[in-house]
Order: C-alpha cells, then structure tokens, then sequence
C-alpha cells in the first residue's frame, strides 16, 4: 500500500512527494518542524494548509504518536503574500 | 552513560565539531540539543558565506570555510546548495571606500580575490541597483551562500554515520565536575563526559553559568524573511554595512533578506510588523523594483554577541571549551572552525593560531575590533 502512493504530491507549493517524507521519517525525522526545514514542505505561499494535515497523518501512523500530539510547525506572519510596495503603501497612511 | 566528548548544541557549529571529532578518530562523542538540530540560530541565518573581512584571523577563517564548504556536499553526502555567485559590497561614503580599499589590500595578500569596483561595474552584476545610492563597491567571485538548514542536517547526519550520538529534544539542566569529569544532569536522565564543549548559540551563557564561568556573552533577535520564488534576477549578495541590509537570491528562486535593527539584549524571537517596513524602505531605496516582490514569510532568530563581535573560542576551564559568541557571522566559519576546535580538544597543533579569540582577551582588554560585521 505504502508503496504505490510514494509519488503522491503532497505539498504542492514546493514539490514534495509523500514518499520523501517517509524516507526522512525512516531517517530520524520525528516533528513537522524538523521536516519542514529538511524538505521545505510547508514553506509555500498556501502556508502548508494542504500538506501539514497529511505530514502530521503520516508522523502519527508511522511512528504510532496519537495526532494530537503531532504539532503543526510554528505560524508565522504575514497570514498572506503581501508585496513590498504594499507595505510601504500602508505605512505611509 | 559515559562519553569522552560532549557537546551542548546541536546547531551546525556543535555538529560540526562532532563530525570533525569523529573523522579524526574520537567517535565517543555525544550532542545534546534541547530541540533538534538546525531549531535555533543555524537553521535561522542569512545564509551568506562571505571572505570579505577586514581582520586577518577572520579573513583566514572565512578563506579555510570556503575550501570546505566548495567540497562538502560531496563529503558529507547532502547537497547543501553552496553557491559562489559573489558578495557585492556597497560603499556609499568616501571614508567606507578608503577601509574597503583597505579590506581588499589584506584579503588579496591572504588570497582573497576582492576587488574594488566602478558604479557601473556593479550595474553590470546586478542592473537593478539603484545608482543613485552607492559611490563604489567591493566585489569578491567566491563568496557566496549555502543552505544552513541543509547544511546542519549533513553534519548531523554525517556524524551519527561515524557513530556520533546525538540526543534530540534533550536539554542539559545541570553540571557538576567531579574528580576530571563533568556529570550533566538533563531531561533523559544523566550522564558523564570527560570533555565539555559549549556551542549552545544563544544560550552560551546560561550553559557556561552551569560549569561556573561567566562569559561575556549575550543575545539580541534579528529578523529575516523570505519572498515568493521569481525567476533568477542575480547571483550574488547584495550588502550594505550603512543600512545593515543583505539581500540574496538562493537556488529555490526566492529571496532572504534582512536588516540590522536597535535590539535589547534578550531571548525575543518574535516577528514584528515594524522590521516588514524598515526592510521594505531600504530594500526599495537600493534595489527599486522588489516593490513588486511579495513577502511570504518572516522569522527571527538570535546572534549571540561579545563585546568586539568576534566569536569567544578555545579551552576556558581544564576539558571545558567553549565556540560561542559568533555575532552573526558563525555560519559562514563554521566548517573551519569547527576543524580547528575539533583538533584543539584532541591536542592537536591547528593550521590557524586562534589564540587572539580566546576569552582572557576580555580581562586583559585586548579586544579585535573589525569594521566590517552587519549589526
């Protein structure tokens, strides 16, 4: 099963595969946090609303951590893109 | 359980370390990490690799980083992402110019190929300077920038290959030395080294204060983001030592900036709107059209100071060693001084003389002043 769906995308923004997670997992990787500075999973501009839910599926069922337990990577601003001009923009108002 | 070494941080100057301890035979070697290697300041940096110093000793160990850094890959294993485009320096006074021609008469008797370039020389690197701000530029080929994230990880992971333990999310809450050896007392329980090595970043003092010495040592945040991948506009660093500005354009097609900003001394890693405007001022006065660019994510992470920014490094107490206090800059030396603490805590004879970094340099008032660090 686990096989098959390897080449499965799962965060879109930067291109990572579910199997590159597992292989990281296998590896020693045992947060989002650590997985997101290893594969960039996350790090797109969706803010990882897609792939963190699969990666925080994929830690529970692998390393058998309730997913209550496996925490989404820290939040950071801003909530969304937001061009340089624009912000010179709103600090001049 | 008892090593021979171990190291309190598992950021890329404690894996390092490691790793050169075990390539040079010592492979009972452990690394506590309170959270995972790459979770504090290294896996927060700028990134950049720069030889452009204006001291000797800096010089010599950004030149001794290159070397290593341009055959690391292939050594650890992991692709790191080093890439030399260049480091463009911007002078924007006369009296910045006469210590830049300074800076690249001592870099190029050290082999440093810096050299001092025309405004219109820099346009040719990168055309989206803004002319109107900068009189003159240094410009050094081999500098550059590799992934920090990346880069720890293959330190990491190429030290656990050499039998490296490291303990993740394992914090080391007491010290007691007893009879030639350190006890440490952490959350998994306690353990016995012969050695002790203090690379814990930004917790340099706190970690030094539980073996009974008091470094000079201290901590402030600097903020950094990111923008949304564009296609590939100039390889090299952009820096400015007036704004404290740096701007680099790394493989994945984004571009991490930061700037220098008035912080208190503290633990504050917190993101704030104001750093989001200071950049978006200096970055659109030096380089015009990133008001198009798009700012995806910010983050903040800690440079741990001394008072003359030079990093603190060397034996401070019998088998207690300390490489803390990088002010900014211990990425980019990492790999070199990493080497050198390794062979120091086997008693072997090191290519380069740190002497000049070591902490009694304080009490005898003997500090290194070097003009130029960003903040």
């Amino acid at each position: 099963m686990e096989k098959s769906d390897d080449d499965i995308i799962v965060c879109r923004c930067e291109d990572v595969t579910l199997g590159e997670i597992r292989e990281k997992i296998r590896e020693g990787l045992t947060t989002t946090e650590e997985l997101k500075r290893v594969l960039r999973v996350g790090m797109g501009p969706c803010r990882g609303k897609t792939c963190i839910p699969i990666v925080r599926r994929e830690l529970s069922r692998m390393l058998s951590i309730p997913i209550e337990d496996v925490l989404p990577p820290k939040d950071r601003p801003p909530v969304v893109m937001v061009k340089f001009k624009s912000i010179l923009e709103g600090s001049e108002k | 359980m008892n090593f021979d070494v171990g190291i309190i941080g598992g950021g890329v100057v404690g894996c390092a370390i490691a790793y050169n301890l075990a390539r040079l035979g010592e492979k009972d070697v452990v690394v506590f990490e309170k959270q995972y290697p790459g979770a504090g300041s290294t896996g927060r940096c700028g990134a950049g690799v720069r030889q452009q110093w204006g001291l000797e000793m800096n010089c010599r160990l950004a030149r001794g980083s290159v070397k290593i850094f341009e055959q690391l890959s292939s050594e650890l294993g992991v692709d790191i992402e080093f890439r030399q485009g260049g480091y463009l320096v911007l002078a924007h006074t006369e009296k910045q110019l006469e210590q830049f021609e300074r800076n690249v008469s001592l870099q190029n008797s050290l082999g440093i190929p810096s050299r001092v370039i025309t405004v219109e020389e820099a346009l040719e690197i990168v055309p989206y300077l803004n002319p109107e701000v900068f009189i003159a530029a240094t410009f050094c080929p081999t500098d550059g920038h590799a992934n920090p994230l990346l880069t720890n990880y293959a330190y990491a992971k190429a030290a656990e290959r050499l039998g490296v333990k490291i303990m993740k999310f394992t914090e080391v809450t007491g010290v007691e030395r007893l009879n030639g050896v350190f006890r440490l007392r952490t959350n998994r329980g306690d353990f016995e080294v012969g050695c002790l090595v203090n690379a814990a970043g930004g917790y340099s003092k706190p970690v030094a204060a539980m073996v009974g010495v008091d470094l000079p040592t201290y901590s402030e945040r600097h903020q950094i983001l990111v923008t949304a991948p564009v296609p590939r506009m100039f390889d090299c660093m952009v820096i400015s030592f007036t704004s404290g500005i740096y701007v680099q354009q790394v493989p994945h097609g984004s571009f991490v900036l930061g700037i220098a900003e008035d912080e208190e001394p503290g633990y504050n890693t917190n993101s704030s709107w104001q750093f989001l405007e200071h950049v978006a001022r200096e970055v659109t006065s030096i380089l015009p059209v990133f008001g198009e660019l798009s700012v995806v994510r910010q983050w903040a992470g800690l440079y741990n100071k001394t008072p003359d920014s030079q990093p603190i490094l060397g034996e401070v107490l019998p088998g207690f060693f300390v490489a803390v206090g990088f002010s900014g800059h211990g990425f980019m030396i990492a790999p070199k001084t990493a080497e050198i603490m390794a062979k120091l805590i086997l008693g072997i004879k090191p290519d380069i003389d740190i002497s000049p970094l070591s902490l009694d340099r304080f009490e005898k008032g003997e500090l290194i002043v070097e003009p130029s660090v960003v903040g």
